[in-house]
């Protein structure tokens, strides 16, 4: 067993852990924070996505351990249901989802794409950058209009 | 994934004194190759030397005419970095294309070059560029380093600390990804420095990344796209597989060089 210690969503926690203990699976079952999803456990589709010191990271292909001293964003950490982040407003008003499954992971390498890549996104960059998510009921398009439009509203 | 034990040392030196009292462990770096590994129990280490809290391995500084990346550097910082893309704008280009936005977050350039995956992009870079890799040991030139798929020199208790890449005067990487996966189905870096050229294959090779002496021979008298014309390679020692046939590979390879050097000699 090893000790962790994080800062999830502003909050300090400290657990003892199985060392092979994935982080989405500390968020999910340890701190029940559910809205960090596990889609394909593979590394390649994203729904796991959650940032660690400001960065967008699949939860599913890191150990808690390795993010010990860590800053820790979820789904969670962004908005309330009263006060959405810009990005999920954004989601909701374009119908960037259907079955919502993809939705957390999207809007958290969302929120990376436009910290790193600025507010002004335009089509071919936000279809670029959401390579490692994948949604397979939308087709996209709505999904690549609220980044835009979130990213915008982010300013 | 199987249990093991953890070990987060602060230092270099204590990850090389862990991981020789940990014959069966593993040295952990940005995870992104090894953990999916160890989740579909196709590796079972005892114990996990996790480098993410090692002091001084990770960051990108210019010395003499030289680029050095420390091994803990993230693909997101080569890739965003002014030093790199100043001096090797297809390394930072190259850093820009591995996996997709959380990997290159997450994936360490020392990892990649130390798991030597055939179709890993970096192993292609450092012998092209002919870098040194430096451990806590001794300096390991490229052509020494890489020694087969998922071989290289590295002996026990050995660890990359960083990379030292010569800037070279001309210096570009094209690959042809697999759609699916995004790998590389033939990858080409082509660096020129002085009359040196040399031009390395990622994804092709059965036996890993390895240089072409057909393209090195045409790019050598004339460093042009149209010295690569009618350029054959052979497909012999090629990857056949569901997603493309050796032949095919072959044929990728002057193609994929070609796209290089109009990158490379692009104004």
């Amino acid at each position: 067993m090893a000790s962790v210690t994080l800062t999830v969503n502003g909050k300090q926690v400290t657990a003892t852990v199985d060392p092979r203990t994935l982080l989405a699976q500390f968020l999910r079952e340890h701190l029940h924070l559910t809205g960090t999803h596990v889609g394909c456990d593979t590394s390649q589709c994203g729904a796991c996505v959650v940032h660690v010191n400001g960065r967008a990271i699949k939860s599913c292909t890191t150990l808690a351990v390795s993010c010990d001293g860590a800053l820790v964003t979820t789904i969670e950490g962004i908005g309330t249901p009263d006060n959405l982040h810009p990005m999920q407003a954004a989601f909701r008003e374009n119908h960037g989802l259907q079955c919502g499954f993809c939705t957390p992971g999207m809007i958290m390498s969302a929120i990376d794409i436009v910290n790193r890549r600025g507010n002004k996104l335009d089509e071919h960059t936000i279809r670029e950058e959401l390579e490692g998510n994948i949604c397979r009921c939308t087709g996209y398009h709505n999904i690549v209009k609220a980044v835009a439009q979130g990213a915008a509203a982010m300013n | 994934m199987y249990a093991f034990n953890y070990h987060a040392p602060k230092t270099v030196r204590q990850a090389a004194s862990l991981l020789a009292k940990n014959t069966d462990g593993k040295v952990l770096a940005g995870g992104q190759t090894l953990l999916p590994t160890m989740k579909q129990r196709l590796a079972s280490p005892s114990a996990l030397i996790d480098l993410g809290h090692a002091e001084g391995m990770s960051g990108i500084e210019q010395k003499g005419r030289n680029i050095v990346i420390g091994a803990m550097t993230r693909h997101v910082e080569v890739s965003t970095s002014a030093i790199v893309k100043n001096a090797i704008p297809g390394l930072a280009a190259l850093a820009e294309g591995i996996g997709d936005g959380a990997v290159r977050n997450r994936g360490t350039i020392g990892g990649s070059l130390a798991n030597n995956d055939p179709a890993a992009d970096y192993p292609s870079a450092a012998l092209a560029l002919n870098a040194t890799i430096i451990t806590n040991k001794r300096k390991i030139s490229a052509d020494e380093f890489f020694q087969g798929m998922f071989s290289t020199a590295l002996e026990e208790g050995e660890i990359i600390v960083k990379v030292s890449f010569p800037i070279p005067s001309k210096a570009a990487y094209e690959k042809f990804p697999n759609p699916a996966s995004r790998y590389a189905l033939v990858g080409v870096f082509v660096a020129k420095k002085g009359s040196d050229v040399r031009v390395a294959v990622t994804g092709a090779g059965s036996n890993g990344v390895f240089r072409s002496k057909e393209c090195e021979a045409a790019l050598s008298s004339r460093f042009n796209a149209r010295a690569l014309d009618g350029v054959k390679v052979s497909a012999s020692g090629l990857n056949a597989d569901m997603h493309a046939s050796a032949d095919y590979r072959a044929h990728l390879i002057p193609v994929m060089a070609k796209r290089a050097v109009e990158k490379a000699t692009a104004k």
